[in-house]
């Protein structure tokens, strides 16, 4: 065939399959979930590298014996709920974790509603105030709170001496250091509580307002049926954040008291820290650390359940 | 014919050659013999990292050794922290100082030193029992005792408080020369305990800590070898339930009501603060709380005096903060380390490194514990010529916790088990109930 119209069988075969190759990838390409896991493949691969790996890396070391020799299953974990400093320390980070964010949330809450209230000028200086406690690296914060608790210099007992009263032993009493340590997480995280609590406010629709003003109700009741339920979300997923975060709290109780007095304000990453890297029992140290991990992973599934399940309810 | 690149063929056999020929002439330059790392204790007195960094580079100019030296503090346990993330990565420096329990705590994954402490010990003689304690292993030299950072941990007291106040002339009971006096015969615990009430009565406690950190263990642990009281025997059996620590804690229970008032929140620093800010009539302490109060407070240091650990029953006990230097079984240049360390434990480098830091860093070795240093430092002259252990002194070094098996008695020093106990008695806790409570804890380190 030499009618200029014909080419070659090998050429056309070649171009078909370079066609089909074209069309393969462009399938490929246009499929919007490969596109996004493409994407998100720099991502999955950081966090599989730094937060999956060192967990099952943690749980293996769980579960070996101190010289890291033997598998022994859950019996570092069995050993360590039989101790009572250990239990003592589950005691501390409970009432730790729990009481600071009971009172962040509460005073982020109030705080909120006040700035929510202020005049939209001067809201921006306040905010920004108020902000300043979570934006200092919380090592360096600690550092100035340990100052004012100092055994020798506190600047609190030198108010204190100077009023014509005695010293307080701030970190050398168990119940006040306990609460000398609540009070400076509380200080260091409300902030947080806050600002999440403000973009919600914001976000309630003001009609829902002016509907419940219509329907003759008060300010206590517009908070409990109107501000209260649109918030849900936010609280919970804001409460659940705040917990994990507070439960996994390292700076403050190694700054201000390293566990003292008498291992009363130990939470579960200092006394790891302890354990696993100043006394050399590495194993026990990760069974320390990966202690609370079970209980706060249900909590986190019934929580986000929840979320998701209202925002359903919202989008229907 | 002429290759392309312009080089002929005869000139690309020559090149080939040439090349061939290189390693059998090979030009030593700095780093040709490898590289070397260290981690080295960073030096609470600044000038010991300096004097530290010459010598090395002498050696690194002098073996073309490329030696990168890193200087890794103890604040926060950083250095607790690179060691443990070391032997678990089982990648790191190739010389690394570890203090106190940490040789006894990774002595699988270190190098036996015994070839380099052989030849040390004959030129210096063998460090005492409590070094040995914590850097040999079945026999085995695990680390080699050094000199930087080696500290001992006894009693500094302002000299005219304890004059006034206790009647005691810490001076005149070890002065500032080899002699065995009759006053120091008297320093006992008890008289320890009487000065302290009269110097607390008088508003200037002995800032001793009951914490967690290693001043408070260390103290606490000469007080319990001064009577034989052992928490856990040699062989690792609990032993808190026993007569001498009984006689220990009605000691404490007396002796916790004259400290300070926030004793159980000290750390490693507030005996300082407390010394320096004017406070204080004794800390147990090396003499960096001196070295600071030379520099911020001149009149208290100059009123300042180191000398021994009182005695009881079964002797006189110096708190040893040992540190030595230990190379990797993992390490990139075995030899090179073994070399390195050999070198810098020489007489000279030692003695060097000793007096720029006033005396603060001990030599293990007997042989080396006659450095003019510690006479002249001065104010007062002599302040620290009791810092060294003396055979007048009459004394032995002290490690709180031995003679438990090195794996308990880490957790123990570690946990502070020892000032904890003296801390429940301050809290009202009765000895019996102190003594169920250390009990259960000592059972826990010994699984």
């Amino acid at each position: 065939m030499a009618d200029g119209t014909s080419v070659p069988i090998g050429v056309i075969t070649g171009r078909r399959a370079s066609a089909r190759r074209a069309n393969t990838m462009q399938r490929f390409a246009r499929r919007r979930s490969t596109i996004a896991v493409l994407l998100a493949l720099p991502l999955i691969l950081l966090i599989a590298g730094l937060v999956i790996y060192p967990a099952i890396y943690a749980i293996y070391l769980s579960m070996l014996n101190k010289r890291m020799t033997s598998f022994v299953g859950l019996g570092n974990f069995a050993f360590l709920l039989k101790r009572h400093t250990f239990q003592l320390v589950i005691f501390q980070s409970c009432f730790f974790a729990v009481s600071a964010v009971i009172l962040k949330a509460f005073i982020g809450f109030i705080l909120a509603h006040l700035m929510h209230n202020i005049p939209s000028r001067n809201q921006r200086l306040w905010r920004g105030l108020l902000l300043v406690p979570w934006v200092i690296p919380l090592a360096m914060s600690t550092l100035g709170w340990w100052w004012l608790f100092d055994p020798s210099y506190s600047a609190f007992n030198w108010i204190l001496n100077a009023l014509g009263f005695q010293s307080v032993p701030w970190l050398g009493e168990a119940w006040i250091a306990r609460i000398c340590v609540v009070t400076v997480n509380v200080w260091f995280g409300t902030p947080f509580f806050m600002i999440m609590y403000l973009a919600a406010l914001k976000s309630v629709p003001e009609q829902l307002y002016e509907a419940a003003a219509i329907d003759g109700a008060g300010a206590i009741q517009k908070l409990f049926f109107v501000t209260l339920p649109m918030m849900r979300n936010i609280i919970a997923i804001t409460v659940l954040f705040s917990l994990i975060v507070t439960f996994a709290d390292f700076d403050i109780v190694r700054i201000l008291t390293a566990g003292g007095p008498q291992d009363t304000t130990h939470l579960f990453a200092t006394y790891a820290f302890v354990v696993g890297i100043q006394s050399g029992d590495i194993p026990l140290g990760a069974s320390v650390s990966l202690f609370m991990f079970p209980i706060l992973a249900v909590a986190a599934f019934f929580v986000l359940r929840g979320v998701t399940r209202r925002s359903k309810e919202i989008a229907a | 014919m002429a290759l392309k690149s312009g080089i002929s063929r005869r000139g690309a056999l020559k090149l080939g050659a040439a090349a061939t020929a290189l390693p059998l002439v090979h030009i030593r330059t700095a780093g040709a013999a490898g590289k070397l790392t260290i981690a080295f204790w960073d030096h609470w007195v600044p000038a010991g990292n300096d004097v530290m960094r010459k010598q090395v580079q002498a050696w690194a100019d002098k073996n073309k050794v490329d030696v990168q030296p890193d200087f890794v503090t103890s604040n926060g346990f950083k250095n607790l922290v690179t060691i443990a993330a070391e032997a678990q990565a089982k990648q790191g420096h190739d010389i690394q100082a570890l203090p106190g329990w940490e040789t006894q705590n990774h002595r699988e994954l270190l190098e036996p030193m015994d070839d380099v402490m052989k030849r040390l010990i004959s030129q210096y003689g063998e460090p005492d029992e409590t070094e040995q304690y914590l850097a040999k292993w079945q026999g085995h030299w695990m680390a080699v005792p050094t000199s930087s950072g080696n500290q001992n941990k006894g009693p500094c007291a302002r000299i005219s408080v304890l004059k006034e106040k206790a009647g005691l002339d810490v001076v005149s009971m070890y002065p500032a020369k080899d002699v065995r006096t009759d006053a120091a015969k008297d320093w006992t615990w008890e008289a320890h305990l009487k000065a302290a009430e009269a110097c607390q009565k008088a508003g200037m406690p002995f800032a001793i800590g009951l914490g967690v950190t290693a001043d408070s263990v260390d103290t606490a642990g000469s007080l319990f070898h001064a009577y034989g009281a052992e928490v856990v025997n040699a062989k690792g059996e609990v032993t808190v339930d026993s007569d001498p620590v009984r006689q220990v804690l009605e000691y404490a229970e007396k002796m916790v009501k004259v400290l300070p008032a926030d004793a159980v929140s000290y750390d490693d620093a507030s005996n300082n603060r407390a010394l320096i800010s004017g406070k204080a009539a004794m800390i147990w302490n090396p003499p960096s709380a001196y070295a600071v109060a030379k520099r911020d407070a001149p009149k208290i240091a100059a009123d300042c005096w180191t000398f021994p650990a009182p005695s009881g029953p079964k002797g006189r006990f110096m708190p040893l903060g040992a540190f030595m230097w230990g190379v990797w079984k993992f390490a990139a240049n075995k030899s090179a380390a073994k070399e390195m360390i050999e070198y810098l434990m020489q007489r000279e480098n030692v003695e060097e490194r000793c007096t720029a830091v006033d005396g603060y860093d001990l030599p293990p070795f007997p042989k080396m514990l006659d450095f003019p240093v510690w006479a002249n430092v001065e104010p007062p002259k002599g302040t620290v010529f009791n810092y060294p252990m003396r055979p007048v002194h009459d004394s032995q070094h002290s490690i709180a916790c031995s003679p438990a098996p090195p794996e308990i008695a880490v957790q123990i020093y570690n946990r502070g088990t020892l000032p904890t106990m003296f801390a429940k008695l301050r809290s009202g806790q009765s000895i019996k109930q102190t003594i169920a409570w250390a009990q259960e804890e000592l059972e826990g380190f010994t699984r």
